[in-house]
């Protein structure tokens, strides 16, 4: 039990949480961490749905990784990914069809997601499962951390709300205050992705570029 | 003609793949750093796209919709794999393809030729073409050229605007990732001006 919790495999868990955080340092997943963002609900599910399918296509590759031929590794890659992808899609069909209706085409980009190429490549081709199950795991959740701040900006500036909640009182809109629709257009991800970005790079000079 | 050639407008501008819904992203950021890459890269991606996105077309209204092969079966929810395994499979092609035909262009390609298989703006417009019920062949071929055409746009005028950037004195925290981020949703916010243009 304690080997399974050593500390190498702690750092392999929780690194990707912060320093080596998959979408402002290893720039990997852009793609749909800006455009599920504009509600924290979503953001919330995309952000799940991606660390399930990231330890598990980890799990997955790294009990294969002896048997792949090296030439047709990206496929047999992207078939795993695209397996799971299913099975993820279909039950949000079933089990929360609103949120699965404005994901919309999202959830099937995670097949394409960086984040899932760069993890299994990078990663569960050369390690253990049980390291790459948590390997995966701190990825998909350090991905899932950024989507959450994004969406918390983006919702409560753009609509006032949380989670669908009124946060912002009524008797402030009374006094001439009006929820800023720009929030909820794309550009503003990026912007506020950028912030993140440069918060954490003035705390932590190593990450700084030239 | 009128209605293709919307499409066509509406697809590089309004709908744009990079401003509208951030598809390829990763290596919209990555290769974007002299003109001249970027542009061989878009090239490849539109065409590409031209040639995945009719035959994924074809397989969604002959093979996967409702009642296209048997009576009552509904494959729809293969879609995702087999639309992975087309463009897996095309990009294969047309990089042996260019190889033997044009060793030059594959050289200065490089490793970007095989890595378009993971990009999401392909994988991405063939799920659109799923999603809008395009009516006819034409529309989903003009629909691939358009969002082709858009997102070579925008990685070339990225490139250009990056290139320039190096001589700019940006904050240190943000330099690199930061600032390129922040260009983007300026450039995005200068193409929400289209939105609503129609022919």
């Amino acid at each position: 039990m304690s080997q399974l919790f050593s500390k190498k495999n702690k750092e392999v868990f929780s690194s990707p949480l912060s320093m080596n955080n998959p979408i402002t340092v290893q720039v990997l997943g852009i793609c749909s961490a800006l455009a599920v963002t504009a509600k924290l609900e979503p953001a919330i599910v995309m952000g799940l749905s991606v660390a399930v399918i990231v330890a598990f296509a980890n799990v997955i590759i790294s009990l294969l990784r002896n048997t792949i031929p090296n030439r047709i590794r990206i496929i047999v890659q992207l078939v795993v990914v695209a397996a799971l992808v299913t099975i993820v899609s279909e039950i949000l069909k079933a089990y929360a069809y609103d949120v699965s209706v404005q994901l919309s085409v999202y959830v099937g980009l995670i097949i394409t997601n960086c984040i899932l190429m760069g993890r299994l490549e990078a990663f569960a081709m050369a390690n253990a499962p049980w390291e790459s199950f948590l390997d995966g795991l701190g990825n998909g959740l350090g991905y899932a951390k950024i989507l959450v701040i994004v969406a918390f900006f983006r919702e409560i500036l753009g609509s006032g709300s949380l989670l669908g909640f009124r946060i912002i009182p009524q008797a402030v809109y009374e006094w001439g205050y009006i929820n800023n629709g720009l929030m909820l257009m794309p550009p503003m991800a990026l912007i506020i992705c950028a912030c993140i970005i440069w918060y954490q790079r003035s705390k932590n000079k190593v990450l700084q570029e030239k | 003609m009128n209605d293709y050639l919307n499409l066509f407008v509406k697809s590089i501008f309004v709908d744009n793949m990079i401003f509208a819904y951030f598809l390829g992203m990763c290596s919209y950021l990555a290769v974007s750093k002299n003109v001249k890459t970027a542009l061989g890269l878009g090239i490849a991606v539109t065409f590409v796209l031209l040639v995945t996105l009719p035959v994924n077309y074809l397989l969604e209204n002959y093979v996967l919709k409702a009642d296209a092969i048997v009576e009552g079966v509904d494959l729809s929810f293969l879609s995702f794999i087999l639309f992975i395994a087309v463009i897996a499979g095309i990009t294969q092609l047309v990089e042996m393809a260019v190889e033997r035909f044009s060793p030059s262009l594959y050289a200065s390609l490089g490793i970007f030729l095989p890595l378009i298989a993971v990009n999401c703006a392909i994988m991405g417009a063939s799920l659109f073409m799923q999603q809008r019920h395009f009516v006819d062949f034409g529309e989903a071929v003009t629909y691939s050229l358009g969002s082709g055409v858009g997102w070579l746009l925008a990685i070339v005028g990225l490139a250009a605007i990056r290139e320039k950037m190096a001589y700019s004195d940006v904050p240190a925290p943000l330099r690199g990732l930061g600032i390129t981020f922040i260009t983007v949703g300026l450039m995005a916010m200068a193409f929400m001006c289209f939105s609503g243009l129609k022919l």
